[in-house]
């Protein structure tokens, strides 16, 4: 063991790995966000819930189904993102024409629906998920031990967030969307099924939410609360990032998570306002955001 | 922009039907308490404040057309603030001259009316903070920044001594107003109350008929146009901002006084989405609207008060049912029905 600025190197690199877990999270949600804002012009205050829904989907499976972890990292996803849908033809879809601010409200509510239904059934305590028996155990890199689950949780974030940014940018599909952000009448014209679009967009952004839901269960305990918390530290880094880009909201994840893990380190009476505080002097410095491009 | 074929009312007609529905409200407000109603005062108190707070939060949204999604902040704060002063009286906190050094205020245990206004003062100068953040982003992202800004003033709140962490700062004494009447009566307190609530809604009533108000309204309806006639807009909308914030620091810190007790749940995320739909309910951009959507809430979480989580479920089915169907609110709706402004 050796010290780095006076701090014991286990505690610096095992802040290091749980910011780079958060990270992960902050920059799978953010993605989400970003890709259904840009579609939807709606600001999914769900998504939190709809990550908590991916934890939940993925416990019950287990209980009731006995189905384990690795099907459920692709069917919880696919159920939490059919029921996306499902919000997007029932509610959302009729408030395309009004201000954002609707959007807000609405999917505020659907939040606050969900979340109040899984607390009335399942109760605030978190109910525990196991790691899977093929991930257990931890590999001793001689200045730490790393979690295999970890490891894994961090190298599936860095690959699912740059698939999407690959997908969104580099492909034909990705292309039609791009262009349907920027004028969907004019990509209707060309005859593309615009709402459609916009409804898979929103179950794609869900099933995200639902992704890091899974990859959070076995880590976190699964609770109806998991997801309030987090979408709020989610605002905020959206606010630092901007959502024009996809590859900032990636970075801006990663970046803060990283952060706030070092924060717990040196100043940890800070750690839960550090992304705050950023917050404000990002908007102090540079109002736009890091990556975006004006309000 | 096409030109919209808007009928302006005589200013006549508007008043007198303002003064109505306002004698209304005076009428229930003191009806209230005594028989054959009796309700009990510390609802109505509590609905009073909530009223105010929404009120104040409806300048915000109503007539400046910008949603705020941390009012809670300011109203919770403000509680904190005024229950500790009329509770301890002290003041201490720390400063960085080259190291954290903490300076202390040695204050004895102040009068309500102190209290309250330094509550009140508090949360007006955490508007000016917070404001001008928010406002250097528009639409979505303010709305965000004041949910992020009030989230972390929630976890200030949980880390500071002062506050009592989980258990709030309880029971706060009402104390003696101008040190000469005993507010401990609960009907002296609530004719206190009643008397805060009315002189700010009129206040607020103020605010939205004058100059200010006017620019306010044409900011809402469109923020270019108004730059382009020369206003500047950022200007207007941080002091609304800071109005509607002082204005809901005053709601916070009354009730500390009124229910003796500051606590987590007023500076919570919940909290600001509770105002948010109270004002939603009776009606955005409306001046009787939160105080009907306040009481409704209130009455609702009073009546529900043993179901647990249902409240919050129902709360949430409120909101997508208002924003689905209902988007003018209840007093919006009657004015609409009524051909007259409320």
């Amino acid at each position: 063991m050796f010290e780095i600025f006076g701090i014991p190197s286990t505690a610096l690199f095992g802040q290091l790995l749980v910011g780079l877990i958060n990270g992960s999270f902050y920059a799978l949600l953010s993605l989400g966000l970003a890709v259904i804002f840009g579609m939807l012009n709606i600001i999914n205050f769900t998504h939190g819930a709809q990550y908590m829904m991916g934890a939940f989907a993925a416990f019950l499976l287990l209980d009731y189904f006995d189905i384990g972890y690795w099907p459920a990292l692709v069917l919880a996803p696919v159920i939490v993102g059919a029921i996306g849908i499902a919000i997007e033809r029932l509610f959302l879809q009729w408030l395309y024409r009004l201000d954002h601010l609707y959007g807000l409200l609405l999917t505020f509510g659907l939040a606050l629906i969900i979340e109040g239904a899984f607390r009335h059934r399942f109760g605030s305590s978190g109910l525990p998920y196991r790691v899977p028996e093929s991930l257990q155990g931890a590999q001793n890199l001689g200045f730490m031990f790393l979690p295999n689950y970890r490891a894994w949780v961090i190298a599936v974030s860095v690959v699912v967030c740059f698939a999407t940014w690959f997908v969104v940018e580099r492909t034909k599909l990705g292309s039609y969307l791009r262009a349907a952000t920027e004028n969907p009448t004019l990509v209707r014209a060309f005859g593309i099924n615009v709402p459609r679009m916009i409804m898979l967009t929103y179950g794609f952004g869900v099933a995200l939410a639902a992704f890091a839901g899974v990859l959070a269960a076995p880590i976190y305990n699964v609770s109806p609360q998991m997801g309030s918390e987090l979408i709020i530290v989610v605002f905020a880094v959206v606010v630092i990032g901007g959502m024009g880009s996809i590859l900032g909201a990636i970075v801006t994840g990663f970046g803060l998570g990283i952060i706030e893990g070092l924060t717990k380190v040196f100043f940890p009476e800070a750690s839960n306002t550090v992304i705050f505080v950023i917050m404000a002097v990002v908007l102090l410095i540079r109002p736009a955001g890091l990556f975006g491009r004006g309000a | 922009m096409v030109a919209q074929n808007v009928t302006i009312p005589a200013k006549a007609a508007r008043t007198s039907t303002v003064v109505i529905a306002f004698a209304v409200m005076i009428a229930v407000l003191i009806l209230g308490p005594l028989p054959p109603l009796s309700l009990y005062p510390v609802d109505l108190m509590r609905a009073l404040c909530f009223a105010l707070f929404a009120c104040a939060f409806n300048l915000l949204i109503g007539y400046g057309g910008l949603l705020s999604f941390g009012h809670a902040m300011f109203f919770g704060w403000a509680s904190y603030v005024a229950a500790h002063l009329a509770k301890i009286g002290t003041i201490s906190f720390p400063v960085w001259v080259g190291a954290w050094t903490w300076i202390v205020i040695p204050l004895p245990p102040l009068t309500p009316e102190l209290a309250i206004l330094g509550g009140t003062l508090f949360a007006g100068i955490l508007g000016v903070i917070a404001g001008s953040l928010a406002i250097r982003r528009q639409g979505i992202y303010f709305a965000m920044i004041t949910l992020a800004l009030a989230q972390m003033m929630y976890f200030f709140a949980l880390q500071a001594k002062f506050t009592g962490g989980e258990d709030g700062i309880q029971a706060v004494p009402r104390g003696q107003l101008f040190g000469v009447i005993d507010l401990a009566d609960t009907m002296a307190m609530y004719v206190f109350v009643v008397a805060v609530f009315v002189a700010a809604f009129l206040l607020i009533y103020r605010i939205i008929n004058s100059p200010f108000g006017e620019v306010l309204k044409a900011i809402r309806e469109n923020e270019p146009r108004a730059i382009s006639l020369g206003y500047r807009t950022e200007r207007y909308k941080l002091v609304a901002f800071v109005m509607s914030a002082t204005l809901a620091g005053l709601a916070g810190a009354t009730k500390a006084i009124a229910i003796g007790l500051a606590s987590l749940s007023d500076v919570q995320w919940q909290m600001s989405g509770e105002v948010v739909l109270m004002t939603l309910v009776g009606g955005l951009g409306t001046i009787f609207g939160p105080v009907v959507g306040a009481a409704a809430i209130v009455a609702m979480q009073t009546q529900l008060v043993g179901f647990g989580q249902w409240v919050t479920i129902i709360q949430g089915v409120t909101f997508v049912l208002c924003v689905l169907l209902f988007r003018r609110g209840v007093v919006g709706e009657l004015a609409a029905r009524l051909r007259i402004r409320l």
